[in-house]
């Protein structure tokens, strides 16, 4: 039996750790002397280096009763537009060398989040079956022992059809999983609203 | 990142008020290897118990030097060291008299998202560990016991800080990646 080590909640306090340049206000009134913060992720992934078609994704985190879940914090991992991880186990030659397909976002005050991006290619899933390209989330919230997982999917990829983990999923529930497009100017918009529990419940994965 | 993020007293003018105390511990996998070069992230409450963040009404003081975050990144053995003063308990709106134990969040990676993890180290001995439903909400005593550090008198700087051990095993095995790639 393995040691890991347990998860516990992000509880409601996270934001000046880990999103502090975010959307949720944390600081205090007389917080004139605050430390020269980097932040390690930001909700932008977009890099000098990326190709593709830069997109944006936006969206609400919701609760059992519709209401937004203004302190949620939300991550997302991705492929490049060329289908490759920034992670050590895809050798595959990744043109994209400063992309790493990773984001964090947290809601603002109408549950709110957005990541500005670039779609993802398809990527090799198990047994060599091609993905459709899709993005993983993780959703962190107060009152949740551990963060949940969830997928977003494109509304104009034919590959849906076929990915291996969509099609795991109930027909009549894969519309939680799939984003629907908006353009705002040139920018595509891909609006995916996650509901943690209730009515319409976004489909979570055990993983 | 930057140099000084790891140091928690060291954000502001002056130092922060309480009990200066080094926190550290390797991060392993589930084959205990190290997981180098990884990012942990912590928030805390102050000394008071108070934290930074607005949302929090607790009537205790809050410290002009002191926000509570930190971060580093463990080194090729899987190493990281924080700075930091001891986070005070503090009063909660989940039932009558609920009072968190002292602890400090914990934001770890590892190798993938798979092993994402994000929970709270305790220190030993709490007397209200029985009391906290978040602590109790890990079922399991053995694994209640994998959030509470270690007193660490070793590593303890005479005349400085005390020092707790904090170590942290993450999901997941770096040699068989594949193995942990199903939903």
């Amino acid at each position: 039996m393995s040691e890991i080590t347990p998860s516990q909640t992000v509880g409601p306090f996270f934001a000046y750790g880990l999103a502090p340049h975010s959307r949720c206000e944390w600081r205090p009134e007389q917080g004139k002397d605050v430390y020269d913060w980097k932040n390690t992720a930001t909700a932008d992934l977009v890099t000098a280096d990326t190709s593709g078609t830069k997109i944006r994704i936006e969206g609400r985190v919701l609760d059992g009763d519709g209401m937004p879940i203004n302190d949620a914090m939300l991550e997302i991992w991705q492929a490049d537009a060329q289908g490759r991880y920034a992670h050590p186990a895809d050798n595959r030659p990744r043109p994209n060398t400063r992309f790493m397909g990773f984001g964090r976002s947290a809601t603002d005050k109408n549950g709110v989040f957005s990541f500005d991006t670039i779609k993802p290619g398809s990527v090799p899933g198990p047994n060599g079956k091609a993905q459709a390209p899709h993005i993983v989330f993780c959703i962190f919230s107060r009152g949740m022992l551990r963060q949940i997982y969830t997928r977003l999917y494109f509304p104009d990829e034919a590959a849906n059809a076929g990915d291996p983990i969509l099609t795991l999923v109930p027909p009549d529930r894969r519309g939680t999983l799939i984003a629907s497009k908006e353009t705002q100017g040139e920018m595509p918009v891909y609006r995916f609203d996650i509901r943690v529990q209730g009515d319409n419940e976004t489909v979570f994965f055990e993983i | 990142m930057q140099e000084g993020d790891n140091d928690l007293t060291k954000q502001h003018k002056g130092e922060p008020l309480g009990e200066r105390i080094i926190v550290h511990g390797h991060v392993y996998d589930e084959d205990k290897r190290p997981v180098p070069d990884t990012l942990v992230e912590i928030w805390q409450a102050n000394a008071c118990g108070r934290y930074v963040h607005n949302v929090d009404q607790h009537p205790a003081p809050l410290d002009p030097n002191f926000t509570g975050a930190g971060r580093a990144i463990a080194d090729k053995n899987g190493y990281y060291r924080f700075i930091t003063v001891k986070p005070g308990a503090y009063p909660w709106g989940n039932h009558h008299n609920a009072w968190r134990p002292n602890h400090i969040h914990f934001s770890v990676f590892g190798h993938s998202f798979l092993s994402r993890l994000v929970t709270q180290m305790y220190f030993p001995g709490d007397y209200l560990f029985p009391f906290d439903p978040i602590f109790n909400s890990v079922t399991e005593e053995k694994a209640r016991e994998r959030m509470v550090s270690k007193f660490d008198l070793e590593n303890t700087i005479p005349d400085w800080a005390l020092c707790f051990r904090f170590d942290i095993v993450l999901r997941g095995r770096e040699a068989t990646p594949q193995d942990t790639d199903k939903h």
